[in-house]
């Protein structure tokens, strides 16, 4: 197959998406939710979560059916796959965690909307076998996840003083409502990156034969 | 097409051969289709009580909230510009405008609530308002949805003394600033929330203005004695 990923270990694909290919951090996608929910703890979790099931759900199904889609209409296919995946997490949502699921509003239906998805799909599960997808697509969502949840502890801590939604800096503190309005997601995300780039940076100074 | 590899250069891969049949490819789709459909349709009849129970807890424990603690309600539905108690079809009941009418343990009316939605500062704000629909007077209201500003005009739901405000105020209000409320008819708005503020007044005085008279009139047409009129109702000696 062209462009196919190369084989690599399991643990790999599932690394890869936690770390050096980090959905937010790295390749910058799904800024669109990224800003928008992560004002409080529990609705950037809820949110990395619902975009890891559709991840994994997606992904699978695109691997198993990847000999059976014609290349004319992959694209129809993979965003119908996505977006059932997507009204589903929306409904499951709904009907277990009713208030988070109000919290998340329209930003749950977006998933589907989401380039990770759909980037997921045509570039990784749509070469490789089930296990990989399933692998690769939890290793994103993970990483989605553990981007959304620095940011929003960030976002509510300073924004309200409070860790879902449980007081912690005390009664003395006076919240910068800034953070969870959403000037504060970009200034959130711009101090993340930059962390992250200043990680990167050193790791590669003192390895520079990587 | 095949003629060209005679002249061309025969190094370059040859095009895809296999060409993929309309119908193998509408066949594709419609599967798909198909199959999506099927599981969407049958995940929404699965969640649809937990969905339905959610929205009726809500609607609960708000009437409960701006009737303080009625010992019973009656549901009313809005159907051609009257309340009726009984709506005549079951399965579209929910997407009526409904009343709920509290009353006491002896059965007496104790006012009505609504719910009423119009735009806040940022998106819809919706509210559950409570009052004797004789008077204007109100009982409670509670917000129900709102998106407005964090730390700012969201104080409307998360400021308690804003909502305590509208208890035994009589409609139509009136928002004043910087100073107590003097009059029956006046809520102080919140600094830093005025138009979030004055959303939740212009909402209660719309709303108020609709089903007041739709209340009275169907208590009117109603047969049975409980009255929201206190002259009509039995005087005991």
């Amino acid at each position: 197959m062209p462009g196919a990923p190369p084989p690599a270990p399991l643990i790999q694909d599932l690394w890869r998406g936690i770390s050096r290919e980090n959905p937010v951090v790295i390749q910058m996608l799904g800024m669109c939710p990224t800003m928008a929910v992560t004002n409080l703890v529990a609705n950037g979790i809820a949110m990395g979560l619902a975009t890891t099931f559709v991840l994994v759900g997606s992904g699978i199904f695109v691997s198993l059916f990847r000999r059976h889609i014609a290349n004319e209409v992959r694209i129809t296919s993979y965003i119908l796959i996505i977006a059932t995946f997507v009204t589903l997490a929306d409904m499951i949502l709904a009907a277990t965690f009713p208030v988070i699921s109000k919290a998340l509003g329209p930003f749950m239906p977006l998933i589907v909307a989401n380039c990770l998805l759909l980037g997921r799909a045509e570039a990784f599960a749509a070469k490789v076998k089930v296990t990989r997808a399933l692998v690769d697509g939890l290793g994103m969502g993970l990483g989605f996840t553990l981007s959304l949840t620095v940011l929003s502890t960030l976002r509510e801590l300073l924004g309200r003083g409070t860790l879902l939604g449980q007081p912690v800096l005390g009664a003395g503190y006076e919240p910068w409502v800034f953070m969870v309005l959403p000037p504060g997601g970009f200034f959130a995300l711009g101090l993340l990156l930059l962390a992250v780039t200043w990680v990167r940076g050193r790791r590669a100074r003192r390895s520079p034969a990587r | 097409m095949t003629g060209h590899h005679h002249h061309g250069a025969p190094a370059l891969p040859a095009e895809p051969a296999r060409q993929v049949p309309a119908w193998r490819l509408l066949l594709t789709l419609a599967v798909a289709g198909g199959a999506s459909g099927a599981l969407v349709v049958t995940v929404y009849r699965l969640t649809l009580p937990a969905v339905q129970r959610f929205a009726g807890q809500q609607v609960e424990s708000a009437v409960r909230e701006v009737l303080k603690s009625p010992a019973r309600w009656d549901t009313l539905y809005l159907i051609g510009g009257k309340l009726v108690a009984i709506a005549p079809d079951a399965s579209d009941k929910r997407e009526l405008p409904q009343a709920y009418v509290g009353r006491n343990a002896a059965g007496a009316p104790i006012g009505a609530a609504i719910t009423a939605k119009e735009p806040g500062f940022q998106e819809e704000l919706s509210l559950m308002i409570g009052f004797d629909p004789a008077s204007g007077t109100l009982t409670g209201i509670k917000v129900l949805e709102e998106k407005e500003t964090p730390g700012l005009g969201d104080k409307i739901e998360t400021d308690s003394g804003f909502g305590a405000q509208f208890r035994e105020r009589v409609a139509p209000l009136h928002g004043i600033k910087g100073r107590s409320p003097a009059a029956s008819d006046e809520v102080q708005t919140i600094t830093g929330a005025t138009i979030s503020s004055r959303a939740v007044i212009r909402i209660i005085n719309n709303a108020l203005a609709r089903w007041r008279p739709l209340l009275l009139a169907y208590d009117k047409q109603a047969a049975r004695p409980p009255s929201w009129c206190p002259a009509r109702r039995p005087r005991r000696r």
